[in-house]
């Protein structure tokens, strides 16, 4: 699948996307946060406080809990600040 | 009838005066515009701002707003919607975001356009960051904002 970031989570991580594999076990978007907090010094920072992280699997807001099987892209942003 | 809805996602500038006027010219079905346009200002809690640049998710800020768009023309009997919100680095006095709505009455209109200012806030995917004197940082949500956008939850 395809990974997203914006804003101070894709300064963090270091990249704006990237294409990942997690493990089967990985099951929901908090699984992957977790997963993907381990991957490195950036990941570890851009996901310190998995509370303030936002979620979109292709293009729609998703929470938590959502299962990310099926998932052509996943994004993860911190709260938006448009308008 | 189909309801007239532009979307658009751009770096450059737009006319206001041009879009109320694409909305509602040779019409005689509508009766009240409403148009709100953010803009950027030249200081934030007593710091003066060189710029703000936004930054957005390609197809999800149209998808996304795409979706509220339809809520809007749900709930409210609108006859005209047009939604421009620009990216980049844009200077104090620039325009930011444009919502323009037309009805037949101006309470709708009004709703509709608070609405989807409410809602571009807290859920459309862009992200400020500002230029000051010491550097640049990115803005931080406001709970506010979080909830303007909840009042609008129906219940």
């Amino acid at each position: 699948m395809k990974v997203k970031y914006f804003a101070w989570v894709r300064e963090r991580v270091g990249k704006a996307e990237e294409t990942l594999e997690p493990p089967s076990s990985v099951r929901t978007v908090e699984d992957l946060i977790g997963w993907l907090a381990k991957r490195g010094e950036g990941y570890g920072h851009a996901f310190e406080t998995p509370q303030v992280i936002r979620a979109a699997i292709d293009h729609a807001h998703v929470k938590p809990d959502a299962a990310i099987s099926g998932a052509r892209e996943i994004a993860f942003f911190p709260p938006m600040t448009g308008g | 009838m189909t309801i007239p809805l532009t979307i658009r996602i751009q770096d450059g500038d737009f006319d206001i005066a041009r879009e109320i006027a694409l909305l509602s010219k040779g019409r005689t079905d509508i009766g009240a515009v409403v148009s709100f346009s953010g803009i950027c200002r030249g200081s934030e809690g007593g710091e003066d701002i060189a710029a703000l640049t936004l930054e957005h998710y390609p197809g999800m800020a149209e998808a996304e707003i795409g979706r509220h768009a339809e809520e809007a023309m749900s709930r409210w009997p609108l006859q005209g919607l047009t939604i421009i919100h620009r990216y980049g680095r844009i200077t104090p006095g620039q325009n930011i975001v444009l919502v323009v709505t037309a009805s037949q009455h101006r309470q709708a209109a009004f709703a509709a356009a608070e609405f989807l200012m409410d809602y571009l806030k807290t859920s459309a995917p862009f992200w400020k960051r500002e230029e000051s004197e010491r550097g640049m940082g990115w803005v931080e949500a406001r709970s506010l904002d979080d909830a303007a956008a909840a009042r609008w939850i129906r219940r």
